[in-house]
């Protein structure tokens, strides 16, 4: 340490001494009582899910707020809010019993009605998931203040998919009812349910909450104070991440090779189990109004001439693995691997491409279209330039095309005007939620971004995906499901690539993160500090 | 005036051939959308309304100096931008100071050494400075100050939690403002030190100069009351052009040092389409850099008796 000290005077001594008398700069130093300090990024719209739906604001809105249930490893409901449930036997009624010691932060008992008002006002108007998923609930009773009944018109196990607070999220409806649920002042200075309560937000900079000292679940949280710093670079974010400064960063805080770096370091935690909810499905999109992509084997041939393990690795650095199908294999419950197959196969593509009429012209070009890169970041940019390599050993010549988010979704959702372009779904945790809309005829929805932008239509997908929808019987239900991943392979209206795994960072110091599939959207009530960072 | 209000319509109409609107933006967010979630958004915004009337609505409000509601942060933009200006203020206030007193002072440091070992470092120093791109130097200081010796925090303005006060918060503030003042200011540094020397050359060999030596006066003495005020002029003007350019450097040294300024919340606001929040912003700077050369008009007279303003 001597070494150190006199490195410090030294420089004391050339920078005049004053401002940097305080010594090493780390995250213990300045904290009074326990901190945890996480991350955020970009920098939430809003601090309630409910009404601001995006990752930014789920990590932080579940430790305001929580669900009536959360998950546990094998996406089994665990209680939250809701201490128990039954389902009548027809399927049509749930039956929620609450807990009857909760109180909203600013004192007010938590009952039925807030639930009621959630679920009627808010999930089944306004939230743009929700909305489909809760389709079938048609009331909510509340027959006493502890519990809640859902009535269905029809049988609908998505529902259990999508319970937790991220999901189906709990306002407090004293706060709410008569306003604007989108605009209503609350949601930057949110009143929750949660183990966590609002202190301040200082916009551009952090996000600060404190312990819940009534907090119904009695010896939780952990930390007296929980921070959330917006860091807008990403190098600036892995520094903060190496020095300790920030010790849990959950939405993939830095660029996948800093990523594989940072695995070498003993004081973080790459941990990409807990986004396995969100389950993203990076795929391969045509334009299908084009006359040229509406010939099957044309895209047969593109997906025999890319190799996905070389994707995977080259690309993604093997934070992916390669699809097999639109289902990704993280929702075990539904996926299958007993679909058509399209191995690497260029001799076979070129084959292809001749059968159907695109035979290698003068200077060798059989065909050119452009291709539009998804936006969050450059790793989908080195995947459209990976495309780009393989299809031009084809004959294929392809023409990249970056633009912003907005731009993005415009040409693709709105105007159709691209060729092809890459992307990812979340899948989330059911298939009903996050991979039907890429086949659904009826989900082509003009402007409405991450829907079915190829425009596939096909009677038999769309007879498919209402079973689904429908189906009294869960095996039915399941069985339709692998149908639905058998077809998209046989008719390969977009071509699945790899199966993202996102990540989170963390320091190892940090003890009981939850790594159930919910996790990066699991509230911090269980985190313990453990030792200090190192300085 | 003029001047703002055309820059004032120009912005409202260019801001538009942008596609894609907010309403875009947070649906993509939310990671999925219905048509009814985006109609409730756009209506929510008023950009379901046409075009017209949108800039009737924008010229009204402009005229009342009113500059709208961001539908993204749920706040007027005037309380915005005025809380986020204080910070992108005393950043560019600190490293323009520092730019100018050090520039200045090593340029003539260099200038009146000319040729020995002082005016070729300060030579090789300021064109590096020049050089470096911003980002770049900011992330390499974070690098080795703050990962790696641990003396200077990261980023941010304050240390988050921390409910100092006094001495402690200043201290606290200037330890996170070293980094970022100085590498904003090094540019500029640069620029000024190879002007000012240039100037102090230009200045040193004229007739007055030579008359104040003759009188008598010292080498030193002359310098500080002949040559520096007399060479100080193109300074002044280089720093009135360069106050907008200043304002766009400190844009990526925000991003880099987490600095919540202006900078980034326009970064924000272009990348979310928050038209309302651009607008304010894109109005604000440009009467700012107005008002700044405006200033800077009026103080050459003070700078040099020769000019006068004419009345």
């Amino acid at each position: 340490m001597s070494t150190r000290r006199e490195f410090l005077i030294k420089a004391g001594v050339i920078t005049g001494g004053s401002l940097l008398g305080q010594g090493a700069w780390s995250a213990s130093s300045a904290a009074t009582g326990t901190t945890l300090v996480a991350n955020t990024l970009p920098e939430p719209a809003g601090l309630a899910a409910g009404s601001t739906p995006a990752n930014p604001t789920n990590v932080v809105s579940s430790n305001l707020f929580d669900g009536l249930i959360t998950y546990d490893e094998a996406f089994r409901p665990v209680p939250q809010l809701a201490t128990s449930w039954t389902e009548s036997a027809d399927r049509r009624t749930i039956t929620f019993t609450l807990r009857s010691d909760v109180k909203w932060h600013d004192g007010v008992p938590f009952t039925s009605a807030d639930v009621q008002y959630s679920i009627m006002e808010v999930s089944k108007k306004v939230h743009p998931i929700a909305r489909p998923t809760f389709a079938q609930i048609v009331a909510v009773d509340t027959p006493d203040p502890h519990t809640v009944v859902f009535r269905l018109a029809q049988p609908s196990p998505v529902i259990w998919s999508y319970l937790d607070t991220s999901s189906a999220f709990i306002f407090p409806k004293h706060l709410y009812a008569g306003t604007d649920p989108l605009t209503n002042p609350y949601n930057a200075k949110p009143v929750g349910t949660g183990a966590f309560v609002f202190k301040e937000w200082n916009r551009g900079n952090y996000i600060r909450l404190a312990k819940n000292p009534d907090y119904w679940d009695k010896g939780k949280p952990h930390v007296d104070e929980l921070i959330f710093r917006i860091i807008p670079d990403a190098s600036a974010r892995s520094i903060a991440l190496q020095n300790g400064n920030v010790q849990y960063a959950p939405l993939t805080p830095v660029s996948l090779v800093e990523a594989r770096r940072l695995e070498q370091n003993p004081d973080l935690v790459i941990d990409t189990k807990g986004w396995r909810s969100n389950a993203p499905m990076f795929f391969m999109d045509f334009n299908l109004r084009q006359k040229r992509f509406q010939d099957v084997r044309v895209r047969q041939a593109i997906a025999h001439a890319i190799n996905l393990k070389q994707l995977t690795k080259t690309v993604f650095y093997d934070f992916a693995t390669p699809a097999t199908g639109p289902v990704p294999s993280y929702q075990s419950r539904f996926y299958t691997a007993d679909t058509p197959q399209y191995p690497y196969d260029p001799k076979k593509a070129e084959a292809l491409l001749d059968a159907s009429g695109f035979p290698r012209g003068a200077d060798g070009v059989r065909m050119r279209f452009n291709h539009l890169n998804h936006t969050y970041g450059e790793d989908f940019q080195r995947a459209g330039q990976f495309i780009q390599q393989q299809l031009k050993r084809i004959g294929v010549e392809v023409t990249l095309e970056n633009y912003d988010l907005p731009t993005y979704l415009r040409k693709i959702y709105t105007d159709h005007d691209f060729d092809t372009m890459n992307v990812f779904y979340a899948a989330f945790a059911d298939p009903q939620i996050g991979v039907i809309r890429r086949f659904w005829s009826k989900n082509i929805i003009s402007g409405a971004p991450w829907s079915n932008g190829s425009g596939y239509t096909s009677a038999e997908m769309d007879a498919i995906v209402e079973t689904i929808q429908t189906a009294q019987d869960p095996e039915q239900r399941t069985q339709a499901i692998h149908q639905l991943q058998v077809l998209a392979q046989r008719d390969l209206p977009s071509i699945s690539l790899a199966e993202l795994k996102f990540f989170r960072i963390y320091s190892r110091t940090l003890q009981n993160v939850n790594t159930t599939p919910i996790g990066v959207y699991a509230s911090l009530d269980s985190v313990n500090l453990g030792a200090p960072a190192r300085g | 005036m003029p001047l703002v209000a055309v820059i004032a319509v120009m912005n409202f109409f260019w801001l538009r051939l942008a596609p894609g609107d907010l309403a875009d933006v947070m649906a993509g967010e939310a990671g999925a959308a219905t048509p009814e979630y985006l109609a409730a958004l756009r209506h929510q915004f008023g950009t379901d309304q046409p075009l017209g009337l949108q800039f009737l609505a924008y010229l009204e409000r402009i005229v009342h100096l009113d500059l709208g509601w961001s539908f993204r942060y749920n706040e007027s933009v005037l309380q915005l931008i005025a809380g986020r200006l204080p910070a992108t203020a005393l950043l560019m206030i600190s490293a323009l100071v520092i730019a100018l007193v050090l520039g200045c002072l090593a340029g003539t440091i260099a200038a009146v050494s000319r040729h020995r070992w002082v005016d070729v470092a300060v030579s090789i120093l300021a064109t590096l400075g020049f050089a470096t791109p911003l980002f770049w130097l900011g992330l390499m200081l974070m690098v080795l100050f703050s990962a790696h010796l641990h003396w200077l925090p990261a980023g941010g303005i304050l240390t988050p939690g921390v409910a100092a006060s006094g001495w402690a918060m200043l201290r606290d503030l200037a330890a996170h403002m070293v980094l970022p003042v100085f590498c904003l200011a090094a540019y500029y540094l640069a620029i000024y030190a190879r002007l000012m020397r240039a100037s102090v050359l230009e200045v040193s060999g004229l007739d007055f100069v030579r008359t104040a030596r003759a009188k008598g006066l010292s080498r030193v003495a002359t310098i500080r009351a002949h040559v520096v005020p007399n060479a100080l002029l193109p300074i002044v003007t280089m720093t009135a052009l360069q106050f907008g350019a200043l304002f766009s450097g400190s844009v990526a040294i925000e991003t880099v040092f987490s600095w919540p300024g202006l900078g980034q919340l326009a970064l924000d606001a272009v990348a979310s389409r928050d038209l309302n929040l651009l607008l304010g912003i894109l109005f604000f700077s440009s009467v700012l850099v107005l008002a700044v050369n405006l200033i800077v008009d009026l103080a050459y007279g003070w700078f040099d008796p020769r000019i006068e303003v004419e009345r």
